[in-house]
């Protein structure tokens, strides 16, 4: 009796452990770029992702989430080449991708060759990515480089009499979208962009380039991310730049304020805008930035979330809440998933984000002024919130349309 | 010089032309025509200027690899990972000491350690198989450039620059001339001039070594035929661990020099390792005299390009290597 008892549980609990190896993955698959000058952001974004998971959890009811994860290097190609893995290879049912402009483009493309599949952006802000000619199966819960500009030229112009600027940026689609959103606002209040200086991604010598930075403007916008935004910061003090200097939302981010050495003294004072700001005292905000400081070592991390972590953490969990809500359903072609990240509304730590008809994020955003922290720790301040900022920028989207694509010269600096 | 005047009088005529052209640009106030033509006698002389302290950082880079290629004959594309690998030191050494001059010396010594061990424990075990060579540094490139990203991560480092030479310093060279007759000068980061005076001071060392001493008359023998230099009775795997310490020590120091005014991240030792390729084939394999040429066009290409073409300058580099292999192909300065 006492044998077969003993028996029995044995086998019941054998059963029961195979119900759990049996129970159901929900493959997920991730891209960063932990190659290239991006490495940092991409590495800061994938910081995000795992606080994410920690808040959050794998469970999706019964089923779990598994997470494979590729590397790319803010090319198209690299992207695309890291997308396909994941889907011929690993079988992810649900993308969290890309990180950069030029790949959020090429993705977002390519997510119309799998409209079975679901494409979450992961922090790419490139406008035309939702504007022109949108994916059904591709959601983005983060603003595009235009919408994080919103502000900062009337900022600059009323607030810090700017009268006349000149940009230099990378050459690419995110950030021809940030001068866009830049050009638009500055130029509407009154203000000039003299000169739009245009540099390669992954540039290593901008001393020829600072050289030709003109020095009858008020103040310099810089267009730059990662490690391009560094080596500028660092040559330009050997070269005695002393000029005001306006950020873009990857330049005035903490994979900058953070790096190594003195040369990134020269931002104090830089004003910008992007979707977060350092300071911002909100809960969910001052949460967000402990949960993320508590998950990693200091020296693992930045002093405080960078851009890209809080895009990886509100598209993670954009993503998480819409499987919960339709229990991990993913028949049907992934219809009910869709349909429920198309409505969702999340209370992100940097502000309510919902989506648009193209499925595109509105959200906040912030105006900031990098501060020191009196310990040597710089940090954005925020001077200005600006919620409900939407992808036409409060323009009428007929009038919008007219502006044309953000390129090396789109739009003219005009009222429009 | 007079031999070259006579076989091409018209080249030599045309060089001596561009070369005066040039002077007269750098020396002269533009005329107000010119600048508007143009831009700015401020940006075409910095162009000038960073295109040669440039081209003195690649040439820092590009000697050690043609050293060894010339006299091993050994195409070693592990060179790039000895530059990352002299940043890293020479970073590790100047955060930790906070003196500049001695992360040069302790990555100079650093890595020529390591090229005297891959010299020792890999080349000399594959003497004179070249592709299988080839293919080991490929693969010793990946596994450094792995092991690198292990213990230093993904993070772009800068070497801090020492108080004395931060900022710029006044070049008695006149940009323009102010409406009250005062003259502007032209201002310059001081940094990148002490590297450029240095690679040249490294040059002339290098010419001087090779040319007037015993050793250098040794390397020379042996880049000609090292067979023979042998069977004289000399050492030449001495020869060959001597030169192959120097070249990588070389690439070591370039390291920091590239890690003090533009920074090192992983990546960088396939962009030094392209960029010395390109040096090389432009100028000559095994050529120092080539290497310095090549070096100065590349880094003059690279910053006329971001200035002038700034959309194409990615492609003028290579331009001038397709232009010089079509019409050149054994390189400007190299021996027939």
């Amino acid at each position: 009796m006492l044998k077969s008892c003993a028996g029995l549980v044995a086998l019941s609990s054998l059963l029961l452990s195979g119900v759990a190896v049996a129970q159901e993955k929900i493959k997920v698959g991730v891209t960063a770029t932990l190659e290239g000058t991006y490495t940092v952001l991409g590495e800061d974004g994938i910081r995000g992702f795992q606080t994410a998971l920690n808040n959050f959890g794998k469970k999706i009811g019964d089923k779990e989430l598994e997470f494979v994860i590729a590397s790319t290097d803010a090319t198209p190609d690299s992207a695309v080449r890291a997308v396909r893995k994941l889907i011929e290879q690993d079988k992810v049912q649900i993308l969290l991708s890309p990180l950069s402009g030029d790949e959020g483009i090429a993705v977002k493309n390519f997510a119309k060759t799998h409209p079975e599949l679901t494409f979450v952006n992961a922090a790419s802000g490139a406008q035309e990515t939702t504007y022109v000619d949108p994916a059904p199966n591709f959601f983005r819960y983060n603003m595009d480089g235009a919408q994080w500009q919103v502000g900062l030229g009337k900022y600059a112009f009323e607030t810090k009499g700017y009268r006349k600027i000149a940009t230099v940026g990378e050459d690419y689609s995110f950030i021809y979208t940030q001068v866009f959103g830049l050009v638009l606002e500055f130029c509407g209040a009154g203000g000039q962009v003299t000169n739009r200086q245009w540099v390669p991604l992954g540039t290593k010598d901008f001393a020829s380039v600072i050289a030709a930075l003109p020095d009858d403007v008020d103040a310099i916008y810089l267009g730059l991310g990662g490690a391009d935004a560094v080596n500028f910061l660092n040559q330009y003090q050997q070269a005695g730049g002393k000029a005001h200097l306006m950020g873009g939302s990857i330049m005035v981010d903490q994979t900058i304020l953070s790096a190594k050495g003195n040369a990134k003294n020269a931002m104090i004072g830089t004003i910008a805008a992007s979707g977060q700001g350092d300071s911002w005292d909100d809960p969910a905000w001052q949460k967000f930035v402990k949960d993320y400081q508590d998950a990693f070592p200091p020296n693992k991390r930045f002093p405080s979330p960078s851009l890209l972590a809080t895009n990886y953490y509100d598209s993670t969990m954009a993503l998480i809440l819409a499987l919960r809500q339709v229990n991990g359903d993913l028949s049907n072609n992934q219809a009910k998933l869709k349909d429920a990240l198309a409505k969702i509304e999340i209370d992100a730590p940097n502000g309510k984000i919902k989506l648009d008809q193209n499925r595109q994020a509105i959200g906040t955003n912030f105006v900031t002024e990098v501060v020191d922290d009196g310990k040597g720790a710089l940090f954005s301040k925020v001077v200005k919130v600006i919620p409900n900022v939407n992808q036409t920028l409060g323009y009428d989207p007929a009038v919008f349309a007219k502006i044309g694509l953000p390129s090396r010269t789109v739009p003219e600096c005009k009222k429009y | 010089m007079t031999r070259i005047i006579e076989r091409h009088p018209a080249w030599a005529l045309v060089i001596l032309i561009a070369i005066a052209l040039l002077l007269w640009l750098v020396f002269v106030v533009w005329p107000p025509g010119l600048e508007d033509a143009i831009g700015k006698k401020k940006v075409f002389l910095n162009a000038i200027f960073n295109g040669i302290t440039l081209g003195g950082l690649y040439f820092l880079v590009a000697s050690g690899f043609t050293l060894i290629f010339g006299l091993m004959r050994n195409v070693n594309l592990a060179h790039g990972s000895l530059y990352l690998f002299g940043g890293y030191v020479g970073y590790a050494i100047s955060a930790w000491t906070g003196s500049w001059i001695l992360s040069f010396i302790v990555a100079f010594l650093a890595v020529a350690l390591v090229g005297v061990v891959l010299q020792l424990v890999v080349f000399r075990r594959m003497e004179g198989q070249d592709l299988r060579q080839t293919m080991v540094t490929i693969g010793l490139s990946i596994v450094f450039a792995d092991l690198m990203l292990w213990v230093f991560g993904g993070d772009f480092y800068q070497i801090q620059t020492p108080a004395w030479l931060v900022g710029p310093i006044e070049l008695p060279l006149v940009t323009a001339v102010k409406s009250s007759g005062e003259a502007v000068y032209l201002l310059y980061p001081r940094v990148r001039l002490l590297i450029f005076a240095a690679s040249v001071v490294i040059g002339v060392a290098m010419w001087l070594a090779l040319n007037r001493t015993r050793v250098g008359m040794m390397v020379r023998a042996g880049v000609d035929d090292r067979e023979i230099l042998a069977a004289t009775g000399v050492n030449i795997q001495l020869v060959f661990v001597v030169v192959f310490a120097l070249g990588a020590g070389l690439a070591g120091i370039a390291g920091v020099v590239g890690g003090t005014f533009q920074s090192i991240s992983p990546g960088e030792d396939i962009r030094f390792l392209l960029a010395s390729l390109v040096v090389v084939i432009v100028g000559g394999m095994g050529s120092i005299p080539g290497a310095a040429l090549g070096a100065l066009i590349i880094g003059l290409a690279e910053q006329l390009g971001s200035v002038y073409i700034p959309t194409y300058a990615i492609v003028v580099t290579f331009l001038i290597m397709v232009l010089v292999l079509a019409l050149r192909p054994q390189g400007l300065m190299a021996r027939r």
